[in-house]
């Protein structure tokens, strides 16, 4: 085959290991060598690392499609999923680590779940009826499709935590919802079946834990995994909720 | 629970206690106040910098200031009103932008790290933004208090006695870096910040705007350089008759004798 005679690159993958469960654990980078493959992702490196190399090397993975979101770790510095990191768009050697600002399970394994949860039931990232009962036999309002197709694409988040990793705010205040939490607001205040106000989206995100703690540093908006509209959307909740607050 | 349903449909939002809204009034103050000092910078530069069009375009331009065409007579106070408002609108920005600033060590130490590692280029033109607004705390504060108790102090020689032979010119090129950087990358920021100018293609017109915002520091801090440089040469020129004041020779009497 044509395109295996250039991809026989050694990779050397310095991954930074640590296990937070066990007393005498202290971090320390180590590394691991292979042949790279063609096509070969991140994933599939660290796969075939822990096959057959070390077992006891943690990361997460589901999907390996770039849907699941438990891959994110700092890929040479910068936050990415491994799963959709090819590794011939990498030199050589290619230093991991855990995603900071999460809890750290083990080596490149971050509880983010554990964050997100926290995150949406803070700012409640649910439709709220306000008070229409529920009834599930109702045939649902019709959206109109170009509203819908806008809704969705926000909804595209998959809760990776790449922004947040990537958030100079997040990284010096830990109570910041991150460019994940202010997506979801934006994409909850454009659900017409969500029938909060701007008022009520500014008790959830009307402070500098929220959106006025956002310093438009805009790393979430170039590391995202999924190229959501991070900027403008956080742009436009800015000026809703500035408009909100300065009303009264 | 029987609450549940209606806490998921979200019954009774509206009667819990409402948040402050100062938040919202101090992020639309602290952009509207760099707004204006960014601007009033690139202002600025353009007055001082008139110099380089001579000493009598200089003249010109202060004594427009001092409402000397307007009146027949010049008054340097009204260079200390603007002066005075510049000042309360500093004051201003630096209180609300000192909140963004990392408040401990902790901080500190997680930011520069977190700055080395991502090598990202806002985030870096960040932390230059934070180091030069600390800088000119102290830079601005000078050249205001100074301004404002010896506003009849502008013009050609006036000035550029200064700038030589009053030793203010390092705080005038430590100034003229901080004050560039800072205010470009601010009025850059604003932009992003708020949405202005983003068109269809965010990604597009934020590099425009990041390009733009370099080449008008380039060209804020080239001007700077020439003008102060200008300065420096009339004033060492001058350094034997400190204290003469400039009069343009088409200009009699002296107006700020005819003030008097």
């Amino acid at each position: 085959m044509a395109e295996t005679s250039n991809s026989h690159r050694k990779l050397r993958i310095h991954a930074l290991r640590y296990n937070p469960a066990k007393a005498d654990d202290t971090p320390r980078i180590q590394t691991y060598e292979l042949e790279e493959a063609p096509g070969m992702t991140l994933f599939i490196a660290l796969s075939e690392i822990r096959e057959k190399q070390d077992p006891s090397l943690q990361f997460d993975f589901v999907c390996r499609a770039g849907i699941c979101g438990s891959c994110g770790m700092m890929i040479n510095g910068l936050p990415g999923l491994a799963c959709r990191t090819v590794t011939k768009d990498l030199p050589a050697d290619i230093s991991l680590a855990p995603l900071p600002f999460f809890e750290l399970i083990g080596d490149l394994s971050v509880n983010t779940g554990k964050w997100m949860r926290g995150m949406s039931e803070k700012l409640e990232t649910w439709v709220h009826s306000m008070g229409q009962s529920t009834d599930l036999k109702r045939i649902e309002e019709a959206m109109d499709p170009a509203l819908a197709e806008e809704v969705y694409e926000l909804d595209r988040c998959i809760e990776c935590g790449c922004c947040v990793a990537s958030c100079g705010t997040a990284r010096m205040r830990k109570d910041f919802v991150g460019a994940v939490g202010l997506n979801k607001m934006a994409r909850f205040r454009l659900d017409p079946r969500d029938k909060r106000t701007d008022a009520d989206f500014y008790e959830l995100v009307g402070d500098d834990n929220g959106v006025f703690g956002c310093m438009s540093l805009l790393a979430c908006h170039d590391v995202c995994p999924k190229n959501l509209p991070l900027q403008t959307q956080i742009a436009f909740l800015r000026r809703k909720m500035v408009l909100q607050g300065t009303k009264g | 629970m029987d609450s549940t349903p209606n806490v998921i449909a979200g019954v009774g939002l509206a009667d819990r206690p409402r948040k402050s809204r100062w938040p919202a009034r101090m992020d639309l103050a602290q952009s509207a106040t760099g707004l204006v000092l960014g601007l009033f910078m690139w202002g600025h530069m353009f007055f001082v910098s008139s110099i380089l069009l001579g000493k009598d375009a200089m003249w010109s331009i202060t004594k427009m200031f001092e409402g000397y065409f307007f009146f027949g007579k010049a008054y340097p106070g009204a260079v200390s009103v603007i002066v005075g408002a510049i000042f309360a609108i500093l004051i201003v920005h630096a209180f609300l932008a000192m909140r963004k600033f990392p408040a401990n060590y902790t901080q500190y130490r997680t930011f520069i790290g977190h700055r080395k590692l991502m090598a990202h280029e806002d985030t870096t033109l960040w932390w230059v933004q934070a180091i030069t607004g600390f800088l000119l705390f102290f830079i601005a504060a000078v050249h205001l208090y100074q301004m404002l108790m010896h506003p009849g102090d502008i013009g050609p020689y006036e000035s550029a006695d200064r700038v030589w032979s009053g030793r203010w010119w390092p705080l005038y090129l430590v100034a003229l870096f901080a004050v560039e950087l800072h205010g470009g990358i601010g009025l850059y920021r604003l932009c992003v910040k708020w949405g202005w100018l983003e068109g269809k293609d965010a990604n597009a017109s934020r590099k425009r705007l990041k390009t733009l915002k370099w080449v008008l520091t380039v060209f804020f801090i080239a001007l700077g350089l020439a003008t102060l440089a200008a300065y420096m040469k009339i004033g060492y020129d001058h350094r034997d008759r400190v204290g003469e004041r400039y009069t343009p020779s088409w200009v009699v009497p002296n107006p700020m004798e005819k003030a008097k």
